[in-house]
């Protein structure tokens, strides 16, 4: 480091700690903190309702329609079956026809009563009407009630004895698969709810003027990477409150959190790697949206880049997912390879397999390309945005205005 | 005399140390050029203007002398420095687009801007609330930019231009948006900037501050330096204009005047003339004058100023450039 200036490093402190207090002590980060809740109390509100009214929608009887003799024998062997057929098979329930109906099948075309279908005939010859897929469904189940309400000797149901098997290699292989798809996801979801933030990060600064005092100062790549570095704070401080507050929530209530099986490299390595895998996936990502979202000059011309974004950060994560259940073909290696999806395929490895190995490679590689991203977009932010004075500036404001301009042209 | 484009002529003392010397700057942004062969010899302690209208390249000089851009070719040592970003704690910049945070407190404000350039953030605070005490804004110092004034803010990064104490200080059109009060505080802060021992460089449209301020200046236009030298130097490229009043308004003693003389008459009867001062003096033509009984009533002989200067060196184009710079300003 020379002594007549910063180095990279206190530069990118100097930018971060600036951009953290800043942010951390700004009203809009309690809404940032609140904004997790919207998506939960709505995804909640919509489950309910959606649990409501599929337990309605699924709420079908049988009605039987026979002899009453034959009807008290069907509703016995239905309660005495039912503990075993779980949800197989329907409730039965006695039902009679009007007299203005001729049979059930007319019963049922008519649309009248609750029922789904209809059992008529007798035990030993019953007659199922109903919609094709029901019937297909409850024909088996429906002709074992049938047979033991026809029979006069009621079979014994032996106890079946158990002998459990803590786990097996397809138990093990399938669980784990299950606990990286769990990680990915959350890992995207964090990634996709916070990355996004740093794509308006230097529109402040342009827009209060402040850049070139920043330019003139430091070198651009710390003032990329202070600002990413800042970011990420501040979302690890989001995560922290949010983890908080949910394990504190979890602890008071039920605590009935799913429970996914162990991952390979065991629980505190998985999380330990999964913090510094959302690291990377923040940085990468960040680096990204930061440089193209250096080239906007509004807030507008950020919105419009949020969608792209968001399809691409998709993709990204949807090529991970596929890459996570053939770890050992071009794709999977591909997965790892690729930077944008190298984290997400690397916290699957991680809960598959107990190699730590790959982990220092795959982290080291993910480091050089933040390097690499940050440079490329600090090179294209001096080239683009550092150009000229106020007057030209105004003309040549940045490759998206000059996109957004000739759309609009193509448009007429 | 007549000079070549770019060709300096540092009328100063040239045993000093020059803090800048740009060589052959050429820059060009998508194909355009902005700036083509720009040199500059800027002495250390000396206050220097960059005279020119918008669009000549005042900023994109200014901005490849302290390191934002490069130049495409062409060299530049800064303090002895050839890449001047390696030097930020010994330069102070203020751009021509003012801008602060402005949630930030003033006093926090500026000890940011010390911490850009390596002072710890305890001293810039203390640097700070100094400054703004020095500078009657002490009041202010605990005050959001957002809650100052127009002519409060610009001062707070002024001051933050300041806080770590360059060696060199960069202004782009520092006077811009100031009102004539600040104005004139500004200058006297940059005098005392050089008084001690603070090399200043500033960009302006504004002759009267080149005028009143530089020792040395640099006319730029179209991206080319046409004149670089002190500001007597570039008065001294125009004759210096005599101003004569005479009774008579013909005579035979008329075709002593030079011919580049013009007249006016004045309500009493008597006739002003303008002219270039004669190569071999006013002596013979006064003599001339006399004999031929001209009848003169008043004679003074003025020399040119920066302005006048201004049209000879840049030419017509340029001077009509910085008017509508400068009326553009005041509207």
């Amino acid at each position: 480091m020379s002594a007549d200036r910063l180095s990279h490093l206190q530069a990118a402190w100097v930018i971060a700690r600036r951009d953290f207090a800043a942010v951390l002590f700004s009203r809009a980060f309690f809404f940032f903190l609140l904004g997790p809740l919207f998506p939960l109390v709505v995804g909640a509100m919509a489950g309910g309702i959606g649990q409501k009214v599929a337990s309605e929608a699924n709420q079908s009887d049988i009605g039987v329609v026979m002899a009453p003799a034959d009807s008290k024998a069907m509703l016995a062997a239905y309660r005495e079956l039912a503990p075993r057929l779980g949800t197989t098979l329907p409730r039965l329930v006695e039902m009679e026809l009007p007299g203005d109906v001729a049979d059930a099948e007319q019963f049922l075309r008519e649309r009248r009563g609750q029922a789904a279908a209809i059992v008529t005939g007798t035990p030993a010859t019953p007659v199922l009407t109903g919609p094709p897929e029901a019937i297909g469904n409850w024909r088996g189940p429906l002709s074992l009630v049938a047979a033991s309400a026809a029979s006069t000797d009621k079979p014994s149901y032996p106890e079946i004895a158990t002998v459990a098997v803590a786990t097996s290699a397809a138990k093990e292989r399938a669980g784990r698969i299950l606990t990286a798809q769990a990680g990915q996801m959350l890992l995207f979801l964090l990634t996709m709810l916070l990355a996004g933030m740093v794509l308006s990060n230097l529109v402040e600064e342009k827009g209060n003027k402040i850049i070139e005092v920043l330019a003139a100062a430091i070198p651009l790549d710390a003032l990329f990477m202070g600002k990413l570095f800042a970011m990420l704070g501040v979302s690890i401080v989001g995560i922290a409150v949010w983890g908080s507050v949910g394990g504190t929530l979890t602890a008071l209530g039920s605590g009935a959190l799913p429970s996914l099986p162990e991952p390979g490299v065991g629980w505190p390595l998985f999380f330990v790697l999964g913090v510094i895998y959302f690291a990377m996936a923040y940085l990468l990502l960040g680096s990204i949206f930061l440089a193209i979202g250096s080239l906007a000059n509004t807030v507008r011309e950020v919105q419009t880049l949020s969608m792209p974004v968001t399809m691409a950060q998709l993709m990204v994560f949807f090529f991970a997912s596929y890459a996570l259940s053939q770890p050992d073909s071009w794709v999977g290696f591909a997965a790892d390879v690729f930077p944008l999806s190298s984290p997400f395929a690397m916290l699957a490895l991680a809960a598959q397999s107990e190699r730590l190995a790959p982990h220092a490679l795959a982290l080291a590689w993910q480091a050089l390309w933040v390097y690499l991203f940050v440079r490329a977009g600090a090179a294209l932010f001096r080239r683009r945005v550092m150009k000229s004075g106020p007057a030209r500036t105004s003309r040549a404001r940045g490759i998206f205005s000059d996109l957004l301009r000739k759309t609009r042209r193509a448009a007429g | 005399m007549k000079m070549e484009l770019g060709q300096l002529q540092p009328a100063h003392n040239m045993a000093r140390p020059l803090a800048i010397d740009a060589r052959g700057l050429v820059k060009r942004f998508e194909g355009t050029l902005a700036v083509d062969g720009v040199d500059l010899a800027v002495p250390e302690g000396a206050i220097y203007g960059i005279l020119g209208p918008n669009g000549a390249g005042k900023t994109t000089t200014l901005r490849m002398l302290i390191g934002i851009i490069d130049p495409d070719t062409g060299t530049r040592r800064v303090l002895g420095h050839d890449r001047p970003q390696e030097i930020a704690r010994q330069i102070g910049y203020l751009p021509e687009e003012r801008g602060l945070y402005p949630s930030m407190k003033a006093v926090e404000a500026i000890a940011f801007m010390g911490a850009l350039r390596g002072v710890p953030l305890a001293q810039g605070r203390r640097r700070g609330r100094e400054l703004l005490e020095r500078h009657g804004l002490g009041h202010a110092a605990d005050r959001q930019i957002r809650q100052l004034s127009k002519g409060m803010a610009p001062t707070v990064q002024l001051l933050g231009t300041l806080v770590h104490r360059p060696r060199l200080v960069v202004f782009d059109e520092p006077f811009s948006g100031l009102d004539a009060l600040n104005q004139g505080k500004l200058e006297e802060l940059i005098r005392n900037l050089a008084a001690e021992g603070t090399t200043v460089i500033f960009s302006t449209h504004v002759i009267a501050h080149a005028e009143r301020l530089c020792e040395g200046i640099a006319i730029i236009a179209g991206g080319k330096v046409p004149f670089a030298g002190s500001v007597d130097v570039a008065r001294d490229r125009i004759a210096p204009q005599v101003r004569l009043e005479t009774r008579a308004a013909d005579g035979p003693w008329r075709s002593a005047l030079p011919a580049d003389a013009r007249s006016a008459s004045r309500a009493g009867g008597s006739t002003f003339w303008h002219f270039s001062l004669p190569d071999g003096g006013i002596e013979q033509l006064l003599r001339r004058l006399i004999e031929g009984e001209a009848g003169i009533l008043s004679l003074s002989i003025e020399r040119a100023g920066l302005h006048d200067a201004f049209v000879a060196i840049a030419g017509e184009a340029a001077a009509r450039a910085l008017s509508r710079t400068n009326d553009g300003e005041d509207a």
